[in-house]
């Protein structure tokens, strides 16, 4: 298996292992009692191609110093990224259930100390881009070859402190370095561009000396292909990942109440039905 | 006689010296004129990183920097490193507990003409309360040179507060060693009070001290470097031994040494104390020793303070 190029043998698997982490998603979200499925459901795809095929990672060595990097600065998406290390083989899967109790490996935003796989805390937005931004001087300056991916929400990029961190990235010439905005349109109390209109995202992205790959966030191929784009840039590229926030559970999809919301022991039946039987696209 | 040099400096040249023999730590700064480190980069070019004015995205890129398992200096005034990038430092850097020193310079009123914007009054308060942060400051030139080597031996999150104006030098540098979490006894003559110091304003402790001898009243004057984690025996010591202890600080005496000492004592052994420092005031430009006296915080006000702390001895 190559990581820089795939077949639609690899699509295929990637697909149906995005639904593996959807119904995961919903049953570690469900027994919690509470967490965050909207956003957790519409980077599925993207997390899948990373874990499953595009990063250079060794699940029985976390800390493996010349791996890529993955930063989840939307950590409130956390589930889909457990779910993700889980399923690749980093730690048990019956574990996901744990996710938010009491002495769980598994807390309700990233903690780098406590979850195998995880290569830096986060969950106060605005904060991942720069730690990113750290790690890819890292691996210039002791001359690695890995890659750092940085996962943003698009409402996070209201933040300041992210384009701080963008500025950085291109003065710095750092093109072992990844942003990717999950472009589901919605954030806590609604649509985005009602709350702080964040658009034009490319432009700004591009303003900021950054290359700008645009991609439907849900389609397997497209996903795969601009991963191997960014890998490729000779400058800092953002990929703005087009998304549904729920996507693959009809009734969570665009749908802000199910930013920050458990499903109900029905709802979650339903849920896993839906994509049981529905696939994504 | 005494030599004049600012901790910063004396901190800051003393780490570039370290530099030239050691490869294993770098220097991250943003663009202010802290303590000599925006030279690190001309000696070192592959080993600094400029982050311009943004002091978030200095303390999170060097957390990232940490998270790679390299030892990270980052340097920006106190103010900055305390207040406009406080959630960084203690999410990123103290949550994870990763191995990033940050200098805060300027700190106190000894700042003077910048005045209350630039003059870090609270930085002791806000990093004392982050768990996994250790907290210094050097007293003197001497001090803040051996403190670069403990520094780069050090592991984890840790915070140096350094002031902007140049003080004499108490310690011998041949003997002096820097030993973080260790108190040192300065002074030990004296049986009726401690003052506890930390900081440049450890001369003027000295010099209240020799005052209050002439008067008969014997102080003990002990230097605590570490802020946190505090020296508790040496805290309980002066408790039994003198019964009576004044804390010293260049910072508000809400949530610094004051109270760090006061929470040891409080606890364990309550004797009559007086804390000395910034009273929920900001500064203002002006004359630093000026300030100082405007504060209660001058060698006068200390002598008189110390009189009234040991009358209310039973």
């Amino acid at each position: 298996m190559s990581r820089n190029t795939f077949t639609q043998q690899d699509v295929e698997r990637l697909e149906a292992q995005a639904q593996q982490l959807r119904q995961d998603i919903i049953t570690m979200i469900h027994a919690a009692g509470a967490g965050h499925p909207g956003g957790s459901l519409s980077a599925v795809e993207m997390i899948t191609a990373l874990y499953f095929h595009v990063m250079n990672i060794d699940p029985a060595n976390p800390r493996w110093p010349d791996r890529d990097r993955f930063i989840l600065s939307k950590g409130h998406s956390c589930p889909a990224l457990y779910a993700a290390l889980a399923r690749r083989g980093y730690f048990d899967p019956a574990l996901l259930t744990t996710l938010r109790q009491y002495h769980s490996i598994l807390q309700g935003h990233p903690d780098m100390n406590k979850t195998p796989g995880i290569d830096m805390t986060a969950g106060s937005l605005g904060n991942g881009l720069s730690a990113g931004v750290g790690m890819a001087l890292s691996g210039k300056l002791h001359h690695q070859n890995y890659m750092t991916y940085v996962m943003l929400g698009d409402g996070e990029i209201q933040e300041g402190m992210v384009w701080e961190a963008a500025m950085a990235a291109s003065h710095h010439d750092l093109k072992n370095l990844v942003a990717i905005v999950d472009c589901n349109g919605v954030q806590i109390n609604g649509w985005t561009n009602d709350i702080m209109t964040v658009e034009p995202i490319a432009d700004k992205w591009r303003a900021f000396g950054w290359r700008v790959v645009e991609v439907n966030g849900h389609n397997m191929k497209d996903v795969l292909t601009a991963l191997h784009t960014a890998r490729t840039m000779r400058h800092p590229t953002a990929i703005l990942m087009r998304t549904v926030k729920g996507k693959g559970v009809s009734f969570m999809e665009d749908e802000s109440k199910w930013h920050g919301a458990p499903p109900s022991d029905e709802e979650m039946v339903r849920a896993i039905a839906e994509i049981q039987e529905g696939g994504v696209v | 006689m005494a030599k004049t040099l600012a901790t910063r400096m004396a901190f800051g040249q003393e780490l570039i010296e370290i530099a030239r023999t050691r490869d294993d730590f770098v220097v991250c700064n943003a663009d202010t004129k802290t303590c000599g480190l925006e030279k690190f980069g001309q000696y070192f070019p592959e080993r600094e990183f400029s982050f311009g004015i943004a002091e978030q995205n200095l303390v999170a890129a060097s957390a990232g920097l940490a998270a790679c398992g390299n030892k990270v200096f980052l340097a920006t005034f106190a103010v900055f490193a305390s207040m406009r990038a406080c959630e960084q430092v203690r999410t990123f850097v103290c949550y994870p507990n990763l191995n990033v020193t940050i200098i805060g310079t300027h700190a106190g009123l000894q700042v003077g003409g910048d005045g209350a914007t630039h003059a870090a009054i609270e930085d002791v308060a806000i990093m004392r309360a982050f768990p996994n942060m250790t907290v210094v400051q050097p007293a003197d030139a001497v001090a803040a040179r051996s403190l670069a080597h403990a520094a780069v031996d050090f592991k984890g999150p840790l915070y140096i507060r350094l002031h902007r104006n140049p003080v004499a030098d108490l310690y011998d540098p041949e003997t002096y060693v820097f030993e973080i979490g260790k108190a040192r006894t300065v002074l030990e003559t004296g049986t009726d009070m401690t003052m506890i110091v930390s900081g440049i304003l450890l001369k003027k402790a000295l010099d209240a001290a020799a005052i209050l001898r002439e008067e008969g009243i014997g102080v003990r004057v002990v230097d605590m470097a570490t802020i946190k984690p505090l020296d508790r025996e040496a805290v309980l010591q002066a408790a039994r031994d003198t019964g009576a202890i004044m804390t010293i600080e260049d910072h508000t005496v809400f949530g610094g040494l004051g109270s760090a000492v006061s929470e040891v004592v409080v606890q364990n052994r309550p004797v009559p104390m007086e804390l000395v420092g910034i009273q929920d005031r900001f500064g203002e430009s002006g004359d630093p020793e000026l300030i100082y006296r405007d504060h209660g915080m001058d060698t006068d006000s200390i002598v008189r303070k110390a009189r009234a702390l040991v009358a209310r001895k039973l």
